[in-house]
């Protein structure tokens, strides 16, 4: 079997063009993770630049209100750039760099990823183009604008959906293209190898953080640790160093949009099989002859039919359990978060919240919940004010 | 002699691409007979994926119109079993893993070989994931077509020598799509092919003109297009079958 596998999963599907440049990607990380002068850098990047570490904080007001398990939030929302994405994005754009790499390209959902890409290029002197589903363009046009005020220049995918999944598909194309130069930003711990190990290093930053700070503020682990996944890379970041630890229950949030009973859902571990699509082996929303599903959810970050190869091991080892929310059970938990402790959650980041509204009351008061606040909800409010019937344009 | 090694059997062979079912799998039935009478030498038939990542505009457009209209796997294969009947021209699907996948690998192969397919090629399987189905290609004598790319370099060597059927050489960077130049050494990509492996080679990728056909097939025994017929379907839809059929014959003389 080939390289990078999480069980059955994972791989490297890629046109034969790219194989020298993921070869070469991978080549050089096996490198440079061991290099002390870039991880000493990137580790500097992550606290001066990013802001790192992000805080451990007790929700009071929610673990009262909810009467179980005392809640804790992990506020990957106050990075700079307002999530989760510059955890990697940072690592890879410095990893490009030390490649020779002059010009980065990535796929943007939500348009945090985007974000993040273009404030990490022009830090660093870089060439950014982002590619943004069309659909997502209008849902998140802050976004856009914020990448072309970083630099970054932003093309708006037509194709298919116009959405997460067709950025990702022109993003590899363009890869395609123009591959001396140019690395590929990856967002999620999905496609090729080696980029969800990449990612997942990347992110892992997240787990080891909270388990050090648990330790400190209890004592002891958490008995479970909430994220939403869409390609998984919050997720895995959150749960990767505590899989070895039984005892800490991992819970992934997926996207159930309008429910998983119908067309427009995009939990892909509830409804989706095992196939192979952007690079890898895993499960994905698809049709009975392969064809990839057109997914819909609320949430742009996690409008994707596809989940990492990681998440589909811990999935099929039972290591890691997924749930599926709904967008009202999300919107619900976007406003709940905001009154209740003055934390205006991402929409993705919701879905996560939801499932601990849930959890929580079911659970002892001895224990413990982290949820992982993966970015802020600035850039979701006129969405959610439009979803409740009121017209507000950004 | 394998069916795919008879397409290179006499002279240069020309390699048409069409996508199953645009504008219908009727018309697309037509246009394999058309296209061998016209001087093609092996045909690929496209079965349409969601999300062709390796393909251009006018490919991606064509795979979105086929499955608007209907086209799904067991359609394809039920017309493959008509064409069957009425010619012996050697012919490839090209699709995506995931469509063999999901079919079930051995289901998949085992029809198509059973129907004539004579091999398969997978723009998304590369040399490292062949295990994937070559085994199974391998059982039912079906030949999974390698891909070779102007950034392949020092793995051309361990890719020819594991390739069936023929080696396609694409002929340049990006996705598939008509181009005004191809500025590759293919030249020297098709010796480092002959070097590990007696299999032909056909370049593919980018070539649209007799001018550009003549060029290639210089440095190899076939030349590939793709979306320059696709082009043609797009423009005339069911009334396609004659220009398509002019432009295979100018193709072939151009290669002669």
């Amino acid at each position: 079997m080939s390289k990078g596998r999480f069980g059955i999963h994972g791989g490297q599907y890629m046109p034969e063009t790219l194989m020298n440049a993921v070869i070469e990607l991978e080549e050089a990380y096996e490198h440079y993770k061991n290099d002390p002068e870039f991880n000493q850098e990137l580790t500097e990047l992550l606290n001066e630049y990013a802001n790192r570490p992000s805080r451990l904080y007790f929700a009071k007001h929610m673990t009262e209100d909810l009467g179980g398990a005392k809640i804790y939030l992990k506020r990957e929302d106050l990075n700079h750039t307002g999530a989760h994405k510059i955890n990697n994005v940072l690592g890879q754009v410095l990893l490009a760099k030390k490649m020779g790499k002059t010009r980065v390209i990535a796929e943007t959902g939500a348009g945090q990823h985007g974000v993040a890409t273009a404030t990490a290029a022009a830090l660093m002197g870089m060439e950014c183009e982002v590619y943004m589903g069309k659909e997502d363009t209008i849902r998140q046009a802050l976004n856009v604008y914020r990448m072309r005020l970083l630099g970054a220049k932003v093309h708006a995918v037509t194709t298919g959906t116009a959405t997460l999944k067709d950025a990702v598909s022109e993003a590899m194309r363009e890869w395609t293209n123009r591959i001396d130069d140019t690395h590929y930003v990856l967002g999620s711990v999905m496609g090729p190898h080696p980029f969800p190990t990449i990612v997942r290093d990347f992110q892992a930053v997240i787990s080891k953080e909270i388990k050090a700070q648990c330790l400190e503020k209890e004592g002891r682990l958490p008995d479970a640790v909430l994220a939403c996944v869409g390609g998984g890379s919050n997720a895995i970041g959150a749960f990767y160093h505590f899989i070895d630890n039984p005892e800490v229950q991992l819970i992934g949030c997926e996207a159930a949009g309008r429910g998983i009973n119908t067309a427009e859902t995009a939990a892909t571990i509830a409804t989706g099989k095992l196939g192979i699509f952007h690079g890898m082996k895993s499960y994905f929303c698809q049709d009975k002859y392969g064809q990839i599903a057109p997914v819909y959810s609320i949430s742009a970050g996690l409008d994707y039919p596809g989940i990492g190869p990681e998440h589909a091991y811990l999935h099929d080892i039972g290591r890691a359990q997924y749930v599926a929310i709904t967008d009202d059970e999300a919107v619900e938990a976007f406003e709940y978060l905001s009154r209740i402790e003055g934390i205006i959650p991402a929409i993705e980041s919701a879905h996560a919240v939801a499932h601990a509204m849930k959890l929580a009351p079911t659970m002892k008061k001895d224990q413990i919940i982290v949820i992982n606040i993966s970015g802020r909800g600035d850039k979701d409010c006129a969405a959610i004010a439009r979803y409740r019937g009121e017209d507000i344009h950004e | 002699m394998s069916n795919i090694a008879k397409a290179f059997d006499h002279g240069k062979a020309f390699i048409p691409f069409i996508t199953c079912g645009d504008p219908s799998l009727e018309i697309t039935e037509q246009l394999v007979l058309a296209m061998a009478e016209s001087g093609a030498d092996l045909i690929e038939l496209g079965i349409p994926f969601s999300d062709p990542t390796a393909e251009g505009p006018v490919i991606q457009a064509a795979s979105q119109r086929a499955l608007a209209g209907g086209v799904t796997t067991d359609k394809i294969f039920e017309m493959v079993r008509r064409l069957r009947q009425k010619t012996n021209i050697p012919m490839v699907f090209m699709t995506y893993a995931n469509v063999v996948f999901s079919y079930g690998a051995d289901q998949f192969l085992g029809t198509a070989s059973r129907l004539g397919i004579d091999g398969i090629i997978l723009p998304d399987l590369p040399y490292e994931e062949k295990e994937e189905f070559d085994p199974i290609c391998k059982k039912y004598n079906m030949d999974l077509i390698s891909l070779i790319a102007p950034t392949s370099h020092e793995r051309i060597t361990n890719i020819a020598r594991d390739a069936n059927g023929f080696v396609y050489c694409v002929s340049s960077l990006g996705v598939t799509g008509v181009r005004s130049e191809i500025t590759t050494d293919i030249g020297a990509m098709v010796q480092l092919v002959k070097k590990a492996k007696n299999i032909p080679t056909a370049i593919g990728f980018g070539i649209s003109t007799p001018e550009q056909a003549k060029k290639m097939a210089q440095f190899a025994d076939g030349v590939i297009v793709g979306s320059a017929i696709v082009k043609l379907c797009e423009q005339y839809k069911e009334n396609c079958i004659e220009p398509v059929s002019s432009y295979v014959k100018s193709m072939k003389r151009a290669i002669s």
